[in-house]
């Protein structure tokens, strides 16, 4: 047993020479990335605050009419924000809703296209099974660490962590309703001649629809659920008054920020799901 | 790339000793095929699956050709070779566009969309509506592909509904009608395609029995102004001996039989055909040419009398042309004129024992009903010449099939059009 424990590879070495590696000579890349992202997210959070909250949370039940016709969910909408706003933990949500929109938007900007490319080419579903697994099931701290030295401290790598932990949900969507498009469908798209593009985006991205919302929905819940470990590295938002109140064991604050972080996940979650699901065939 | 064109009607599609061979090893494939192997042998060797093999059919322009088989004849594999849904393995698919042949086996991307938005349109087994889209939308999915502007659309999309009676239905969607609707909508969407060629594969088997019926007379009845050329997948006889000008019978891949549904009743290839005319009805198919006995058989008396039932001692007169002009129903009556046939209203208004003319392409039915009504020998006649008789031993004949038929009243052997085998 010993030479098996004497010969140790040093895994945990060339990783950090790796990164060590990346942040010497590819730094300006990170700088960059970080200083585009954190300027966005920072316009995004200065605009949403921007709005005055009762006129914000008027427009999200007009929203939630629009989309549902649903007066329990316009209450619901109407009477849960209030409470946030009562609480004082208004600025905070905006902060984090503004990191989850974001992240959402990026996960599903890259994960739908690699979903569709995936269900369209056999061996690079079999590339991204694994890498997709991956992304999932190592733990959050583990690629904190090294985001944090590549991107610094702050939202971006809160973001980063958030993407790589919720884009997983969008491309496995997407694929999934791609390539369930039923064959008969897709051989009488062929029959009338429709090209490629055609096939895709009238036959195909519709039949996924459904399926791809249910993708948005889970990205958002995913991204939501990163906000407290996002906050460790420095984020702002609902995790930091929990981060907060976990190092002063403040019972009272932890409860008021977790409720505010459930009401977001609520109201997100009902505004965004599918509306009736039109009976398939 | 050109055929040769017959005088009546252009080929619209030619199938050249197409192969279909599904898999990963084809060429393999069609070696042991050309070796003789069977489909069995061929895929526990390559794991490749034959689906079509050798298939050699001219489909004319205007005709419906029925491709007929059980499930596994490849029936639905040679009908999708046309429009490309199927890959040809070897052989040559030509397809008229115009005035030139396409073969589709070989043509590029481009001729395929061409020939796919303008020459072939397709009707689906399981309909193959878009759920997400009303009805409306679907009929006008092929033009929407083809870039067609909106409002002209909508005009061939009101058009074509109306054509298959669901204009009151347009804004409805696939899954709010019925099976029998919902296949109307599939024809509508076809339709509007203005192609010369309809593929329809198994278009209404997913329907109850009914239904099916009522939609195949619609289609005969659309047909008789559209004039399409059909190529249509069948595995039920009475559907392809009512709908088809043609029928191609096929069976492990291969087709069998091609001819007229009469020629294929009369004279089936082989066993397997056999066995599937066997539970025919031959009732709509069967004409009065191939049923009657010939002239020339019956006992011929003084004076251009012919003695047409001896049973019951019916004796018919012929005029100077050789057609039927008087008919003794019984031995002891007076001589009546023969009555010229109309058409079916007027067989309530025929008297009994009266001997009535009708032309050589009667149907099997018609006559059947002529007889109901007179109980009397029903004298067939070609170019106003009396070219034989049915009478009701004629009818047990056609219905219980040739076996045992009488030496004195032989069947058609040569079978081909119904005029043939009874010109004297």
């Amino acid at each position: 047993m010993d030479w098996l424990t004497d010969n140790k590879i040093p895994l945990g070495n060339w990783m950090r020479t790796f990164v060590d590696w990346l942040n010497d000579h590819a730094a300006f890349v990170f700088y960059f990335i970080s200083d585009v992202f954190g300027f966005l997210i920072d316009g995004l959070i200065d605009l949403l605050l921007w709005v005055h909250p009762l006129a914000f949370i008027a427009a999200l039940a007009g929203l939630g009419w629009w989309l549902h016709r649903s007066i329990g969910l316009v209450a619901m909408t109407v009477l849960s924000l209030l409470l946030v706003v009562n609480l004082g933990y208004w600025a905070d949500t905006m902060e984090t809703l503004a990191l989850v929109l974001f992240a959402t938007a990026l996960c599903m900007a890259v994960g739908v296209p690699l979903g569709i490319a995936a269900a369209h080419r056999a061996w690079l579903y079999q590339v991204l099974r694994p890498i997709l697994d991956l992304m999932q099931t190592i733990p959050t701290f583990v690629y904190l660490i090294p985001t944090l030295i590549l991107f610094g401290l702050g939202v971006v790598p809160g973001l980063i962590s958030t993407v790589i932990f919720a884009i997983a949900a969008p491309v496995r969507l997407t694929y999934l309703g791609i390539s369930s498009a039923p064959k008969q469908l897709l051989e009488a798209g062929e029959s009338f001649g429709a090209t490629r593009s055609q096939m895709l985006w009238k036959i195909e991205l519709p039949h996924a629809m459904p399926t791809i919302m249910a993708g948005l929905t889970q990205c958002i819940m995913l991204s939501l659920s990163m906000v407290v470990i996002a906050a460790l590295v420095g984020a702002g938002g609902l995790g930091k008054p929990v981060v907060r109140a976990l190092n002063t064991v403040n019972i009272g604050m932890g409860f008021e920020a977790g409720l505010s972080i459930v009401i977001l996940a609520i109201v997100l979650d009902r505004l965004f799901k599918q509306p009736e699901r039109r009976a398939a065939r | 790339m050109t055929t040769p064109t017959q005088s009546d009607a252009r080929t619209a599609v030619d199938f050249r000793h197409v192969d279909v061979i599904f898999g990963k090893r084809p060429k393999k494939a069609l070696e042991l095929l050309d070796a003789g192997q069977d489909r069995d042998a061929i895929q526990a060797a390559t794991g490749d699956v034959v689906g079509v093999c050798d298939a050699t059919l001219e489909v004319k322009e205007g005709e419906i050709c029925v491709l007929m088989g059980l499930s596994g004849s490849g029936k639905s594999s040679l009908l999708r070779c046309v429009n490309g849904l199927n890959t040809v393995t070897r052989g040559e698919v030509l397809v008229r566009t115009g005035d030139a042949m396409v073969d589709v086996a070989q043509c590029n991307a481009k001729t395929l969309r061409q020939l796919r938005t303008h020459t072939v349109a397709m009707v689906f087994q399981q309909f193959a509506l878009l759920p997400w889209r009303t009805v409306a939308e679907n009929v006008g999915f092929g033009l929407e592909v083809q870039g067609i502007p909106k409002k002209q659309r909508d005009e061939v999309v009101a058009e074509k509904l109306a054509m298959v009676g669901l204009d009151a239905w347009k804004d409805s969607y696939a899954h709010e009608l019925s099976g029998g609707m919902q296949q109307r909508v599939g024809l509508a969407r076809a339709f509007a395609q203005d192609a010369p060629i309809l593929l329809m594969d198994e278009p209404f088997s997913a329907l109850d029995p009914l239904i099916r019926n009522k939609l195949q007379d619609e289609l005969l009845e659309l047909q008789q102004t559209l004039k399409k050329t059909i190529i249509f997948v069948s595995h039920d006889l009475d559907e392809a001996m009512k709908i088809g000008s043609r029928i191609a019978i096929m069976e492990s891949g291969r087709v069998v039989q091609y001819g007229t549904p009469e020629d294929i009743a009369l004279n089936p290839a082989d066993a397997y055909v056999a066995d599937f005319v066997a539970h025919m009805n031959p009732v709509n198919v069967l004409r009065g040419a191939s049923i009657m006995t010939p002239v020339e058989v019956l006992k011929r008396l003084s004076g251009g009398r012919i003695l047409v039932e001896p049973a019951s001692g019916t004796v018919v007169k012929l005029d100077a042309e050789g057609g039927a002009a008087t008919a003794t129903a019984t031995a002891a009556a007076e001589p009546s004129p023969v009555v010229e046939y109309q058409g079916p209203e007027q067989v309530a208004d025929l008297p009994a024992h009266a001997v009535v003319a009708a032309p050589a392409d009667i149907t099997m039915r018609e006559a059947m009903e002529i007889h109901r009504a007179t109980n009397a020998p029903i004298v067939v006649q070609e170019d106003g010449k009396a070219v034989g008789v049915i009478g009701h031993r004629e009818i047990y004949q056609g219905i219980l099939g040739r076996e045992g038929a009488p030496e004195d009243a032989p069947a058609p052997q040569d079978g081909k059009a119904a005029g043939d085998t009874s010109a004297a």
